[in-house]
């Protein structure tokens, strides 16, 4: 139980403080002109040079290898829903380090997905 | 507003495109471990499971989704808020628990599927709020 734990922290830190550090540098990339493939590639390449994506993705790693580990330990549909609870932690990132204005009903919407997530985990 | 209409559909379509993804991903990972089996957690076993990790097809194959994933979600995140997009991106819960009953023949219980129920109910209220509140690199949000 206590290994699950461990790399559930894990996984929950990891993905959290990674996926932040991307969204700083998406946000400084700025979004292609077009969703076409070569303005696609383009962006791509602007948002490979920005520090804030590289800074995100050892992090992401570091999640991605605790996702396998618990995957090869649990069901897909304890570990998935288990992980969710990033959504608080994230939504708090999102305020307090992003600077997003996070409104009643977006918090009323991220607590529903918690508790819907609380009672998928429990089964 | 035509503008905020477009980022609406914009942004829910790669919202769906993150989800496909991600769950096609998720759903091969599980197959591919499950074909590994349980980790160790020594360096022994690690290394092992690293070389049977890069050595499975599977495995391969989920990344080549997750990578879809993380392009998509790159995109999406470029211009609207990481904190609409991570819980509109949950609604693929659904989908996830769907696809597990139906792949996997996992079993589901009511109370699991009323915690997706919720999943659901509280992904639409996120996705009734604005997808952007912070300016975008050489923009400024109105």
């Amino acid at each position: 139980m206590m290994r699950v734990i461990l790399a559930l922290t894990v996984l929950i830190l990891g993905s959290t403080g990674g996926e932040i550090a991307i969204t700083h540098g998406m946000k400084a990339t700025g979004e292609p002109a077009r969703l076409r493939p070569l303005e696609l590639l383009q962006f791509l390449g602007r948002a490979m040079r920005n520090g804030w994506f590289w800074a995100g993705v050892p992090l992401m790693a570091l999640s991605f290898y605790s996702l396998l580990i618990l995957l090869s330990w649990e069901p897909i549909s304890l570990v998935i829903p288990a992980s969710a609870f990033s959504y608080v932690v994230g939504t708090l990132g999102a305020k307090y380090i992003l600077g997003e204005q996070i409104s009643t009903a977006r918090w009323a919407g991220v607590l529903l997905v918690c508790a819907g997530v609380a009672l998928v985990a429990a089964g | 507003m035509a503008s905020e209409r477009r980022l609406r559909i914009k942004t829910l379509v790669m919202v769906l495109a993150m989800v496909v993804c991600a769950n096609a991903g998720d759903l091969l990972l599980k197959r591919g471990m499950s074909q590994i089996g349980a980790v160790r957690l020594t360096p022994s076993g690690l290394a092992q499971a690293f070389r049977l990790t890069v050595a499975s097809g599977t495995i391969w194959i989920a990344i080549f989704f997750l990578t879809g994933f993380m392009l998509s979600y790159m995109t999406v995140l470029s211009w609207a808020d990481y904190s609409y997009v991570m819980p509109a991106g949950a609604f693929g819960y659904a989908l996830l628990t769907l696809l597990a009953v139906v792949f996997l023949h996992e079993s589901v219980s009511p109370r699991r599927w009323f915690g997706v129920v919720l999943i659901c109910v509280g992904v639409l209220l996120v996705g009734q709020t604005k997808p952007r509140t912070t300016a975008v690199a050489g923009e400024v949000v109105a």
